[in-house]
């Protein structure tokens, strides 16, 4: 039982950035229609930006975050506007084929940039972990769970309450009629890759403490962050949440009383599961977002 | 004898119902088009009936057995074909290419003779080659044969469509607005193709909204609105009926008195 | 006249053993390997138009199933002891296809963008197997020994019978996609991939056509997997990674998908640039980065890929 309960703490902790890395994605997939080859690359970024920024210059943990998801804000935008604006309305083999070409070069720069060797990011909290009755749980851990849930609200609300939000709302509707009704679909293209990147660089910059930092580290996050948008159903922020949570979980039982070896494969066995039984995803809103 | 029979067919839109209670029959051998105001459901009629949709209650019974839930290719293979609304063709190949397309069901090869390399394919070959070249003679399109289909004018790209459709030797031919964007003399011509189409022994039902067209070739007219029928007889008693005249609003009125039924 | 340069080209290049070195030869078996499983690829990806990036399954499944069946295994609930490496390749492209049945059942349900992930998934979960089902597969111990091939009293030791093996195996599959293409279901693929409603309006049939092309492409990867296998005489779980599905990507879109040529220069290009820029002293990383770039500039300025842009420059010039 108690066993059962690490575990969904740990669940806790890992679900939240995995659900940032989800949504982050369902938006740029959703609004735009693009599959994302990039997005792990831009947690890794998120993770190097951290090393870079607390171990090589100093600086403050908590700025370095902050940073680290603008950067990655940045460099979300800067794809999106030199790779993608050309190939508006191509299909999507064309612009998954320079997201590809893309995600190669970014990762084979990471790696010649900081080399192989994996690196770890020191954090501020302390090393003892809080212990509740039988369970414990790192306060590190506990400060990314808290961090993770203040941007994943903070992300709805853009989405439902502001009126980028709302434009964003409705080109994922019908692009065409957005456009006529004069929302700009150049800006909302480069917002929504904006705010996707900056959510997988603050995954990133998350747990890249917690665990280490490493070049391909950003493949398996993507994979799983593909995971979580098919599991929520494509465009639901509160479907791209709860499937983060439960890859976690499956993630977390599925390595305590299965095998861990297997606990990666996890996410992609869920995939595929529910692309063979329930195709559209476990709570897909279908034609909206938010 | 019936070749097909729709009964009681209605077709439902989360609440809205598109198609209510349909009921008609088309007897082989002759041209029955489908009239009717923008909405009325003619198209949707249509998908339905080509499997395309599925029907939320009623019947399809082609050559007496319910075509409804079947798959589209299946429904080809009975021998039923229909045509598409917007212009429907494979675009980055030759005119040539299409037709052979079109020729799919006439082919006999298993994937295993194909892989194998056996001399009864590249006879099917030649036999499906001099089919396509005769089919695209048919419509007056051998001359443009290697050309793209995506690169044809408007009109040469949808004789294409009918011809594709052809190609896959149709008991019934549905044919959805197929003279919709050709000009008058285009749309004459297509008449023409329409009547040497009658006789080979195909039968048609047409939606169309050229009425000059529709009481031009028509044996019978069927007209719908808001998804149900409102009449049904020949073009001259069609043209007469104050409920068709009324459910166009009076526009098209002026231009359906002013074409020649066909006796 | 187009046979003759066909056959004289074949012939030019059965000649390569009798004067290159050891070297270029090893690269050649190798690029004739990834040809055969960009070939097979190019079927899928080209001309049924289905976005597969799994394909590195189906190649490390051949590979994995012809090595183990050449080389025996013993799980807990069942005991094979070795076959003839012949036997152990023919094991490997059933494996590979029957792989590709499920795949394409699959693939019908599942479309478009969706359709990607499930393929990446399914290699990747396959990895993972390979990785963890020790007792199988050696894990990433590896299945090392692996028998080479047997024709007769001709054992396949030498680089320059697996030359010519290697050389035979991408002509049958040239050929076969070829016969494919030219034909009733090879028409189909492209139908399907043009215009689907229309397709099935003229009596295509989706799945079918589908798990033609994923069965015959899967089988032929399998095939390239169990010459790899049978060649390089070691298998790791790394035969899983998603980069080779990714080279064998940018062989088939460098070349020029749905264009029979378009993977032989894509693959001849891919695997004769690693060594030219190793010669140049130049990183892998950066080699990738070069592959990156060029995927880019392909997709903006030669999307048909280089095969249709020079017919084009051709017919212009004829």
């Amino acid at each position: 039982m108690d066993q059962l309960l690490q575990h969904f703490l740990n669940a806790l902790m890992l679900g939240g950035t995995y659900a940032l890395l989800g949504i982050g994605l369902t938006l740029i997939f959703g609004i735009m229609r693009v599959v994302n080859f990039t997005h792990g690359e831009l947690y890794a970024f998120g993770a190097y930006m951290m090393y870079a920024l607390v171990m090589l210059s100093g600086a403050n943990f908590f700025v370095a975050l902050a940073l680290a998801v603008v950067l990655g804000a940045l460099l979300g935008a800067a794809l999106e506007f030199v790779l993608l604006r050309r190939l508006r309305g191509a299909d999507i083999d064309t612009t998954m084929l320079v997201m590809i070409g893309a995600w190669i070069a970014l990762q084979n720069a990471e790696q010649l940039a900081w080399t192989g060797v994996a690196k770890s990011i020191d954090n501020p909290f302390p090393a003892a972990p809080l212990v509740i009755g039988a369970v414990s749980v790192g306060w590190n851990r506990l400060f990314v769970f808290a961090v993770a849930l203040v941007l994943i609200g903070m992300t709805y609300l853009v989405i439902q309450k502001t009126k980028l939000g709302k434009a964003m709302r409705a080109t994922f509707q019908d692009r065409d009629t957005a456009a006529l009704m004069g929302i700009q679909i150049g800006h909302i293209h480069t917002v929504t890759f904006a705010l996707g990147s900056a959510l997988a660089a603050a995954a990133g910059a998350l747990l890249g403490p917690v665990f280490v930092a490493y070049p391909s580290m950003g493949d398996l996050a993507a994979a799983k962050a593909f995971a979580i948008v098919i599991l929520g159903g494509l465009g639901s922020i509160p479907g791209a949440t709860i499937g983060g949570f439960i890859l976690a979980l499956a993630e977390e039982l599925g390595a305590g009383y299965v095998s861990s070896g297997y606990r990666d494969a996890m996410g992609f066995l869920l995939i595929i599961a529910i692309l063979v039984f329930k195709p559209t995803g476990l709570f897909a809103q279908k034609e909206r977002i938010g | 004898m019936d070749l097909l029979t729709v009964r009681g067919l209605s077709v439902r839109f989360g609440g809205l119902l598109a198609i209510e209670s349909l009921s008609l029959e088309v007897r082989e051998g002759e041209v029955l088009s489908l009239i009717g105001p923008n909405g009325a459901g003619k198209t949707t009629a249509f998908n339905a009936i080509s499997g395309y949709l599925r029907p939320s209650g009623g019947e399809v019974l082609f050559k007496d057995s319910n075509i409804v839930g079947r798959s589209t290719n299946d429904i080809a293979a009975l021998g039923l074909v229909r045509t598409f609304q917007k212009t429907s063709v494979f675009p980055s190949r030759s005119a040539l290419e299409n037709i052979l397309i079109g020729l799919h069901l006439r082919s006999k090869q298993s994937a295993l003779a194909i892989l194998l390399g056996l001399p009864s394919v590249a006879r099917d070959e030649r036999m499906l080659l001099a089919e396509a070249e005769r089919i695209l003679s048919f419509i007056n399109l051998q001359n443009k044969k290697d050309e793209l289909a995506g690169a044809l004018p408007y009109g040469e790209q949808r004789l294409l469509e009918v011809a594709i459709a052809l190609a896959a030797k149709p008991k019934l031919l549905l044919l959805d607005e197929p003279v919709s964007g050709m000009n008058p003399s285009e749309t004459a011509s297509f008449m023409a193709k329409l009547a040497e189409i009658r006789a080979l022994g195909i039968t048609i039902l047409l939606v169309e909204h050229d009425m000059k067209m529709v009481m031009g070739v028509s044996d019978r007219v069927v007209c719908l609105s808001q998804g149900r029928i409102i009449a049904s007889g020949t073009p001259a008693d069609i043209q007469r009926n104050p409920d068709v005249i009324r459910a166009y609003l009076g526009e098209r009125h002026k231009r359906a008195e002013g074409a020649r039924p066909r006796a | 006249m187009k046979s003759l340069v066909t056959v004289l080209g074949v012939a030019a290049l059965a000649s390569v053993p009798l004067w290159a070195d050891a070297y270029l030869l090893h690269v050649l078996v190798v690029t004739g390997i990834f040809m055969v499983a960009a070939i097979s690829l190019n079927l899928l990806l080209g001309y049924a138009g289905q976005l597969s990036l799994g394909h590195v399954a189906f190649f490390g499944i051949g590979a994995y199933a012809s090595a183990l069946v050449s080389l025996g295994f013993d799980i807990s609930f069942f005991t094979l002891k070795p076959k003839p490496v012949w036997m152990a390749m023919l094991a490997g492209i059933a494996a590979a296809g029957l792989c590709g049945w499920f795949i394409g059942r699959l693939s019908f349900k599942v479309r478009g963008a969706y359709f990607v992930i499930v393929s990446i998934s399914f290699a990747e979960v396959v990895r993972l197997v390979a990785v963890n089902w020790v007792e199988l597969t050696q894990g990433p111990m590896a299945l090392n020994n692996i028998p080479p091939l047997t024709l007769g009293s001709l054992t396949l030791w030498k680089k320059p019978e697996n030359y010519w093996l290697v050389l035979a195996v991408a002509v049958v599959s040239f050929i076969l996609v070829k016969r494919l293409v030219g034909s009733k279901a090879g028409r189909a693929m492209i139908a399907l991939r043009e215009n689907e409603p229309l397709a099935a309006s003229v009596g295509v049939d989706v799945t079918r056509t589908l798990v033609l092309a994923t069965i015959v492409s899967a089988a032929m990867a399998g095939a390239a997997g169990a010459l790899y296998a049978h060649y390089v005489r070691i298998v790791d779980p790394d035969v899983f990674l998603f980069i080779y599905t990714v080279t064998m990507v940018i062989m088939v879109v460098t070349g020029g998908k749905g264009t029979l040529a378009g993977p032989v220069v894509g693959g001849l290009i891919f695997g004769l640039l690693p060594e030219g820029l190793r010669a140049l002293a130049i990183k892998p990383e950066t080699q990738w980065i070069v592959y990156g770039v060029l995927m880019v500039l392909v997709v903006y300025f030669l999307p048909a890929g280089i095969v249709p842009a020079l017919k084009r420059r051709v017919r212009w010039i004829s």
